[in-house]
């Protein structure tokens, strides 16, 4: 729809919610189980610590509450399949519009591109997704659209194993990411509207060590873009032609905030036949 | 290890598991001043201030001079047998159980005769023996007659091991066995005679030096525990808390702020979560169905141990959000042992001064080394003490706080 268009009728959702209910258009959870289990970002011990998830029952049909089962959570804002919103960044902490509650809505439904990085990722834990890996896979799938969603697809979602997750040696994590180049081309080049993960953060196991340090939070929400982490069912999706719906919530002030991540994926896509 | 004490059979499952019963434990105010120094390990009876006198049992008053003012001090405990009977009868279905139980009379190198419960390894009157102060499963002060020499080991008499949460040929959880403590405890249960520890362990992804050698050693089986989380603690009970016999609570969370040295309360809290909250989860979770297997045969479910902090007396400013939670896992503790008492089941609180690891890093020797921890806890077990303060540290801050704690207080504040 271009914008001179005449306003749209009420059949522009009807075709959509048909669409949903034909299977036309899937609906894929890109969102892991919020739980004491799913491992928890490491920080070093003497400095300040995100709280893992943990939840403690109110009354279960008990004394404790007579016909009702509830639970009181308490985690993170990092915590799980989670956003992360610009002002987490000291980049991004003069922005307008960049915590939990302020943000526009408006970038809560967006489209997604899915880079496939598993077979590097599965060869070498510290892989680094560079400029000329994207330049390579726009080859085939054509340019990034601005204001898309970039998935890194690296089947890190499926190790079940919390340490193998983890993935810590005594210099730290292995885990794959952007390098800052790429971040850098992804944002002045592509002008995207965020970089999503299934690793424990949108940045390598050993991006403390680049330069900037953490250069994908440091670059992304120093321009006002956002961060999904701890994805998972990336590969489900296909590399171009699906959306994302990943609100966080409302916190006020929020830095970001664990979410439900739901990916709107054609049936007919090339992909498709894949499992 | 003595070979006095062989491995029980197991037990038949077709006869009913026998509930707990406890030794006579009603005390006046005044017996109760005995219990001080047993929970230490310490003989203490009165003796006058006025004239000199000791005396046994507890009064009011003293025998000899009416004096009221009796001070408990502690007793060398060497003295002379000079009678010994042995029960077959008792109304106290605790003794009858136990029947037949040897009871002797002590004439102490201090001058006081006491009625002691007497080792089978004394010879027969007139012999020299040691008289001790000794906790029972009701957790009252109990006097007990060894011989004076050779191994008088409490734990390898028969009857008198009753007194003691000997951790030999029982199952152990350590709670955290990932730590330097928690790594020192396994082994120490182990060489201590354990049937095998439970080493808990929580985040998977952190693999501390030392930790890889404890999960191979024979007999360890790691469980996932992370104490911080109600439901790692219910399912870890829920699947093998009824074959517990000694919980060693090692979960331990320690950072070294002060009120004014980091913002906010979540370092506090994290601390407050595993000390305090963590005990209370275990406690909850673990303490009923060892309660029911306080007289499970031979290897009954027999203590409970708490990793606290000399800091839980009193504040040590420099790690205050610390000492707060300490004191409050204290109090926990101290409900715990009201609790299990009733099925005989001890609470031994461990009150180490700094240990020498990373966090007291910046604090001057002496410090505790992890293996020196394990073995007075090994030694609670042996022996039959509640309250343990380890290392020269502990001790001098436990006289201090005797002393005059709000002197302590200020010191301690300085």
């Amino acid at each position: 729809m271009k914008p001179h268009d005449p306003a749209p009728g009420p059949e522009i959702l009807a075709g959509f919610t048909a669409a949903l209910a034909t299977g036309a258009i899937r609906i894929i959870d890109l969102t892991q189980t919020l739980g004491p289990d799913f491992p928890s970002i490491v920080m070093p011990p003497e400095i300040g610590q995100s709280r893992a998830f943990r939840m403690e029952e109110i009354s279960r049909y008990d004394e404790r509450g007579g016909a009702w089962y509830w639970n009181n959570l308490s985690f993170g804002e990092h915590t799980g399949t989670h956003f992360d919103a610009p002002i987490h960044w000291v980049s991004g902490r003069d922005l307008p519009n960049s915590s939990t509650d302020t943000i526009p809505v408006a970038d809560f439904i967006a489209p997604a591109v899915v880079i496939d990085c598993s077979k590097e990722s599965a060869q070498d834990a510290d892989f680094l997704l560079t400029p000329d890996f994207i330049k390579a896979w726009e080859a085939v799938h054509g340019k990034i659209p601005p204001r898309c969603w970039v998935l890194m697809r690296t089947d890190w979602s499926k190790k079940t194993d919390p340490a193998a997750y983890q993935n810590f040696d005594d210099v730290g994590q292995h885990t794959p990411g952007p390098d800052p180049d790429a971040v850098r081309f992804l944002l002045n080049e592509r002008d995207v509207l965020g970089f999503g993960t299934e690793t424990i953060g949108t940045d390598a196991g050993q991006a403390a060590h680049f330069l900037p340090p953490y250069p994908c939070h440091y670059y992304m929400h120093g321009a006002g873009r956002y961060g999904l982490q701890c994805l998972t069912n990336l590969d489900l999706l296909p590399p171009t032609g699906s959306s994302l719906i990943a609100p966080p919530l409302k916190i006020q002030q929020g830095s970001g905030s664990p979410l439900r991540v739901l990916a709107l994926v054609p049936s007919n896509h090339a992909g498709a036949p894949r499992s | 290890m003595s070979e006095t004490i062989k491995r029980p059979k197991r037990k038949n499952p077709i006869l009913k598991t026998r509930a707990p019963t406890l030794p006579p434990d009603r005390r006046s105010r005044i017996a109760l001043g005995l219990v001080r120094g047993a929970a230490l390990g310490n003989l203490e009876l009165q003796c006058c201030a006025a004239c000199g006198a000791v005396q046994y049992p507890p009064r009011e008053a003293c025998v000899r001079c009416l004096s009221a003012e009796l001070e408990w001090t502690v007793m060398s405990g060497r003295g002379e047998l000079v009678s010994e009977t042995t029960l077959h009868h008792s109304q106290e279905l605790f003794f009858r159980e136990r029947m037949p139980w040897r009871l002797g009379l002590v004439r102490l190198a201090e001058g006081v005769s006491l009625v002691v419960h007497l080792d089978a390894r004394c010879g027969p009157a007139p012999s020299p023996v040691i008289v001790e102060a000794v906790l029972d499963r009701a957790g009252q002060a109990a006097l007990v007659a060894k011989p004076d020499g050779g191994n008088t080991a409490l734990a390898d008499e028969p009857k008198l091991r009753n007194f003691t949460s000997d951790p030999r040929f029982r199952k152990v959880l350590v709670t955290d066995a990932k730590s330097a403590v928690g790594q020192a405890v396994v082994k120490a249960v182990l060489e201590a005679g354990a049937d095998l520890v439970w080493a808990g362990h929580c985040e998977p992804w952190k693999n501390p030096p030392g930790w890889p050698a404890i999960a191979e050693l024979p007999k360890v089986t790691l469980v996932p525990l992370d104490v911080t989380d109600t439901k790692s603690v219910n399912e870890l009970a829920a699947e093998l808390g009824f074959k517990v016999d000694i919980v060693i609570n090692t979960s331990e969370h320690h950072r070294t702020f002060g009120i004014f040295g980091r913002a906010g309360v979540e370092t506090a809290r994290a601390e407050m979560e595993t000390n305090c909250f963590g005990l209370l989860r275990l406690a909850q979770a673990f303490g009923p169905v060892m309660q029911s297997r306080g007289a499970d045969g031979e290897t009954s479910a027999v203590a409970w141990v708490n990793l606290l902090s000399i800091y839980a007396l009193s504040n040590f400013p420099q790690h205050a959000t610390y000492s707060a939670s300490m004191a409050a896992a204290l109090s926990v503790a101290q409900a715990l042992r009201a609790e299990m008492r009733v099925a005989g089941i001890r609470v031994i609180n461990i009150f180490p001064g700094p240990i020498d690891d990373e966090w007291n890093q910046l604090l001057l020797p002496p410090k505790l080394a992890p293996s020196a921890v394990a073995r007075a806890i090994v030694g609670a077990l042996k022996g039959s003490v509640e309250d343990v303060y380890p290392g020269d540290i502990a001790q001098d801050w436990l006289a201090r706080f005797r002393d005059n704690p709000k002197a302590l207080e200020r010191e301690l504040g300085r």
